[in-house]
């Protein structure tokens, strides 16, 4: 058994790891909220611009002549894979629901003998696959340095996978990230963005009387909204993924704080059990010794 | 029958303005000044740079955008845009950024027309900004 120094040791040392994971928890919380906010601003836009976008495409005459990146190029032999983590550690499951959402997906298609490329966002992400994708992964972006999360960044981005699309690099591109929902509940998200999946339903509800005016040309309009569409749904995911991250983070510090105090708490006992064990132990040799004079 | 419409414009970051009073809105589309009133027809368009007015019977504001995208539909106008400023909160500093920057990028070589057309239209409006 420990001896009562040891205990003592280690019960100011998990007293400060605590201290440590309550001051990160608070500081996710007030970054939480900021994120959230911003997310939740975000959204209008990212909404507008699918509900332009799929009316546009519901109305689109020719589907022949449909521009790419919302057809797609017809085959489906090559996939990128776009996977959005977290640049920083310490955020519970959040990079490893991604992660693991990530390779589900890869596995299928892969067992289907299709190429698979990546691209991470976030050294979180590029972290866990290296060892097992290394070959598959293409690029890897991260945006360390920039504080907040900016329309520019999701920019550059976009502009990297219109720019490997128009090249003939790729076939079907889909993103990975954590929907933010509360502050418990992130779902991992996968979303393909080229070829355009449109809701069929929606398509229904729209298609029924839609007599737009055009100006200019509707395929210039098509052409020149979708790629800005693309990087719209990066960004939306870069917001949702950073509500997500200080959300999963604040719960994961939430729970390390608590059980710290739990572990402070059990240790504190043994350490009391001990201190008296011992001071009973040299009660009894000194009435034991005293009886026998 | 009122005369008004709700307009609401947004860009990535936020929900920029949302007005349900509005009688009549000026957009710079790309193939000319767009005025658009109540049960106006189905549009989509786009823009280029220049100013957006936002009328309503009491006052009337002006926003300097840069690119975006118009949706007008069932009284509803969206306008989509990635950069934009009221005016008013626009002082002459700022727009000298603008300019600078729109200039600089109009010497780079390698732009195409329609790109080089749009940085003149951006440069011209500035211009007149800067006057005022």
């Amino acid at each position: 058994m420990a001896s009562l120094d040891d205990l003592k040791k280690r019960i100011s040392s998990v007293k400060s790891t605590q201290k440590i994971t309550k001051a990160m928890k608070m500081v996710a919380a007030a970054k939480l909220r900021r994120a959230q906010e911003n997310a939740e601003k975000g959204r209008p836009y990212s909404e507008k611009m699918n509900n332009i976008i799929l009316n546009l495409s519901s109305g689109i005459s020719d589907k022949e002549n449909a521009p790419k990146l919302l057809a797609g190029t017809g085959e489906k032999k090559t996939h990128l894979c776009v996977v959005m983590t977290s640049d920083r550690g310490l955020c519970g499951g959040f990079n490893t629901n991604i992660i693991k959402k990530a390779k589900q997906y890869f596995q299928k298609i892969l067992k289907e003998n299709k190429i698979l490329k990546i691209i991470t966002v976030g050294s979180k992400g590029y972290d866990q696959l290296k060892r097992q994708y290394k070959e598959n992964i293409i690029e890897r972006i991260s945006f360390k340095d920039s504080k907040n999360i900016n329309y520019f960044d999701a920019d550059k981005v976009g502009k990297i996978i219109i720019e490997k699309f128009e090249k003939g690099e790729f076939d079907v591109c889909a993103i990975f990230y954590n929907q933010f929902k509360n502050v418990i509940t992130q779902i991992p998200q996968e979303q393909q963005i080229i070829p355009l999946k449109s809701n069929e339903e929606e398509e229904k509800e729209t298609s029924s009387n839609n007599s737009y005016e055009f100006e200019p040309e509707e395929d210039e309009i098509l052409s020149n909204l979708l790629p800005k569409n693309i990087s719209t749904q990066i960004f939306k995911a870069m917001l949702e993924n950073s509500a997500s991250e200080q959300g999963s983070r604040m719960s994961a510090m939430d729970n390390a704080t608590r059980n710290a105090g739990e572990m402070v708490d059990k240790l504190t006992i043994q350490y009391n059990r001990s201190r008296q064990a011992a001071i009973t132990k040299e009660l009894i040799e000194i009435i034991s010794g005293a009886e026998s004079l | 029958m009122s005369e008004e419409f709700k307009v609401e414009i947004v860009n990535p970051e936020k929900s920029f303005l949302s007005k349900e009073n509005v009688t009549e809105v000026v957009v710079p589309a790309f193939e000319g000044e767009m005025g658009i009133l109540k049960d106006h027809i189905s549009i989509i368009s786009f823009l280029k740079p220049g100013i957006i007015k936002v009328c309503s019977k009491s006052d009337e504001t002006k926003y300097f955008v840069e690119d975006g995208i118009v949706e007008f539909k069932d009284n509803n106008l969206s306008i989509l845009t990635s950069s934009i400023y009221n005016i008013s909160d626009l002082d002459s500093n700022k727009v000298d950024q603008i300019l600078n920057e729109a200039k600089e990028e109009s010497k780079q070589a390698n732009i195409d027309d329609q790109k080089k057309y749009l940085i003149d239209q951006k440069i011209e409006v500035l211009k007149n900004l800067s006057v005022n």
